[in-house]
């Protein structure tokens, strides 16, 4: 099962409503993952600063505050729950030296200009209520709803995965080939941190954007180098793009207005949407890539 | 007689369709504020109008026997799966497994389907005005499949005795289906089905009929290259 949803804003009218959009969007798939939820919120950071989701596994937010803040140069540090959205200047791949070398057991959920990630075990009602997604605003986001089948139910195991900056994706299905892949993936010093087949599909996108190629392309050469059963949608920091196997086994429905795009498994998750019985209802085609980007 | 779904529970609708209190002789429904809920109309037996006005979940009007379900919008997976009788009107688009194991009935869709419609179909005859996706009509066994637009990849795979109609382009054909020839008792009865899908611009002989080359499911050792 799992339930996956986006909704990506084609015009500013929504921008202060997205977070409680995208928040009913995930209660309402709760019926298709009570394990764990998670959700990506775009936003880009007025300053230019870098944001790093990070969570805190337990480690208390004061003294890690106190620590980092004489590492490494902080504009901004906040926490939510057990998360901290922590802002900086410095160089991504100095910070992330830093906190995998001293704060060994704080996760790097994500991280980029725009990019905001919250994930948690539990149901997705509880979750969305524990971050206060209802609040967020933005331009786009995406979440998902997990039902554990390959492996465990942790935060690790949790989507959405982001893998580089501010790309992250969410996955309803299984990847078949994903230990063989990780392999290949790690030698070409990509980092996984889970057993999880959608890591590595998220590792794979980001791999081949690092090498220059377009989301389109590298959605279509997942196609053939990804194989498994698949209903992903895939942030930027631009927007997002939607990808089914060829099969299709795995649904998704995309409701298109003026205003947004929204993308859910069913289209339950939608039914609360502004005017969204006005608007364009359609499935996407099985190997077929959907982008919308401003 | 209007049943909002916003006001009363899903359970209560259907338990109230599906057990009419005859006393009323209350024949005419429809039930408003959909929202995409799941297995509306499920199971009904006896003959009634039902119209569902906005988008439905999936499973929406399974296993109907003699109800004339009317659908005022998209449909998800599964509609009208294994239908015994009656009629199921789609006037969106459906989702996947349209009509999937359906014993008979008519099933119309006035939009596109997408894969697998009529999978395994039984007896039920299901007229689509737009396309339908891939491995439509797989493993069908009896009945009428209909389609205006065009059809997906492997059409028709492994299918016994299913009739098959389709005006536009067929991507692929699948494992041991193959065109026939259409006589005139077929535009005959493809008249009929036309007729009674309200569809007046298709001319019957400009569809290309399809069905079983029979080599697969009679199992000849001979045929294994078939396979």
């Amino acid at each position: 099962m799992c339930g996956i949803v986006g909704i990506y804003l084609k015009s500013k009218k929504f921008e202060n409503s997205l977070g409680g959009m995208l928040s009913d969007m995930l209660i309402n798939m709760g019926s298709r993952g009570p394990d764990s939820a998670g959700f990506a919120v775009y936003k880009e950071d007025e300053d230019e600063n870098f944001k790093y989701s990070l969570c805190l596994n337990g480690t208390d937010y004061e003294k890690f505050k106190k620590e980092i803040t004489n590492k490494i140069t902080i504009s901004n540090i906040e926490k939510n729950s057990d998360h901290v959205i922590m802002k900086s200047k410095d160089q991504p791949s100095d910070v992330i030296k830093i906190l995998n070398k001293n704060f060994n057991e704080i996760s790097i959920v994500g991280y980029g200009k725009s990019i905001e990630i919250f994930k948690q075990v539990g149901e997705p009602k509880d979750v969305v209520k524990k971050f206060n997604l209802k609040s967020f605003s933005g331009t786009h986001g995406i979440g998902h709803t997990r039902m554990a089948t390959e492996s465990a139910i942790t935060t690790d195991g949790s989507h959405p995965y982001s893998t580089g900056e501010d790309e992250c994706l969410v996955h309803n299905g299984s990847l078949s080939n994903h230990n063989n892949l990780r392999r290949k993936l790690k030698k070409a010093g990509i980092n996984f941190n889970s057993e999880n087949d959608t890591e590595v599909a998220a590792g794979y996108i980001s791999s081949n954007l690092s090498n220059k190629k377009s989301l389109n392309n590298t959605l279509k050469d997942g196609l053939k180098d990804l194989d498994g059963f698949y209903t992903f949608i895939t942030g930027t920091r631009k927007g997002f793009a939607v990808l089914r196997d060829e099969i299709a086994c795995k649904p998704a429905v995309i409701a298109e207005t003026e205003d947004y795009v929204a993308i859910a498994s069913e289209f339950q998750a939608m039914a609360h949407l502004p005017n969204v019985n006005d608007a364009k209802i359609f499935e996407p085609e099985p190997g077929v890539v959907y982008s919308w980007e401003n | 007689m209007e049943l909002d779904l916003k006001k009363i529970n899903l359970r209560e609708v259907n338990d109230k369709l599906q057990n009419l209190d005859r006393k009323q002789n209350q024949r005419d429904f429809t039930i408003t504020n959909p929202e995409g809920n799941h297995a509306i109309c499920a199971g009904l037996t006896e003959e009634m109008n039902v119209t569902i006005k906005g988008h439905v979940g999936y499973y929406c009007a399974g296993m109907n026997q003699k109800a004339q379900i009317t659908i005022d919008g998209n449909a998800g997976t599964g509609v009208a799966e294994n239908m015994m009788s009656g009629k199921v009107h789609v006037k969106g688009n459906a989702s996947q497994s349209a009509g999937a194991t359906a014993h008979g009935g008519l099933l119309i869709i006035d939009g596109d389907a997408s894969s697998r419609c009529g999978i395994s179909m039984k007896g039920v005859d299901i007229v689509v005005k737009g396309s339908v996706g891939h491995m439509s009509g797989f493993m069908s066994q009896s009945g009428n499949l209909i389609v205006c637009g065009d059809a997906g990849e492997a059409l028709g795979d492994s299918l016994y005795e299913t009739n098959i109609y389709i005006k536009g382009n067929v991507k692929s054909l699948g494992a041991d289906c193959v065109e026939k020839k259409m006589d005139k008792k077929h535009v005959k009865k493809l008249n009929k089905f036309l007729k009674e899908a309200n569809i007046k611009n298709l001319k019957a002989e400009n569809f290309k009929r399809y069905g079983s080359a029979r080599k697969l499911y009679n199992f000849k050792v001979d045929n294994i290259g078939n396979y």
